[in-house]
């Protein structure tokens, strides 16, 4: 944990903040719609910012986005190291099951609670 | 001492991370989106390495640094737990961009509003403990 965090600092230092991030266009044009016009660095500061925490926004993307991670994690018994690369490597049933998990969950945020709350 | 080389592994884990733009949040959303093969091709080679390497490690009964046996049973199958879990991890790993191992390298890269989601997370894995009894598995 505190190897990858200063792992996190050295590539920063390497490569020079803020890390710019070359999406697709297309990416670009679908959040650029829902309200975030700042792409520079590794997360939207429209999104994720000191400011925004105490806002409907704040809440759900950094306070619940976080519990969910934790929780879920949990109870799936693994998250994308544990199931979806160590898993599917070992090609466990239990992981292929998560990983469709993760899949659904990623699609029903991205698609549905992102144009609800932005 | 022991820590060491798990420290240097950790460092160089935190590096790729952000080298191979996994811990960035506009990566994750173009995944999901599946307008870029990216994050697809970043997962599925890992998968293939993964795959190499367990099978390496089964052969040649590969040690850990430790001197320890690699533990390398599958995860047991918990239908429920799995899916349902997998789910809520999904709908926070797309909202904050982020799962567990790259909360800590995003804090280490100076976004220090991930210690918030780091405090968050810690707080799901309590609850999901004070829980757990009542969840189906």
């Amino acid at each position: 944990m505190l190897g990858a965090l200063f792992g996190g600092t050295i590539a920063v230092l390497i490569t020079g903040n803020p890390v710019q991030v070359h999406v697709s266009t297309e990416t670009l044009a679908d959040l650029n719609k829902l309200g975030i016009s700042d792409f520079s660095g590794l997360i939207p500061n429209d999104i994720f910012s000191i400011n925004s925490l105490f806002t409907m926004k704040g809440m759900v993307f950094i306070v619940l986005g976080g519990f969910l991670v934790g929780f879920g994690t949990r109870w799936a018994d693994g998250c994308t190291s544990g199931h979806a690369i160590t898993g599917l490597s070992l090609m466990a049933p239990s992981s292929m099951l998560a990983v469709l998990g993760f899949l659904a969950g990623g699609l029903v945020s991205t698609h549905i609670i992102l144009p609800l709350v932005l | 001492m022991k820590y060491i080389p798990l420290f240097i592994i950790g460092i160089i884990f935190g590096i790729i991370l952000v080298k191979g733009e996994i811990v960035s949040w506009f990566r994750i959303q173009e995944m999901f989106r599946f307008h870029s093969f990216h994050m697809y091709g970043v997962i599925g080679s890992a998968v293939v390495v993964g795959f190499i390497s367990v099978n390496l490690i089964r052969w040649f009964k590969i040690r850990s640094i430790s001197g320890e046996k690699i533990d390398l049973t599958p995860k047991p199958l918990k239908k429920v737990a799995n899916i349902s879990g997998g789910f809520l991890f999904g709908l926070g790993w797309a909202l904050t961009g982020a799962c567990p191992g790259p909360i800590y390298v995003l804090i280490g890269t100076g976004a220090f509003i991930f210690v918030i989601v780091l405090i968050s997370a810690w707080l799901g894995t309590y609850v999901y403990g004070l829980v757990r009894k009542w969840l189906p598995h």
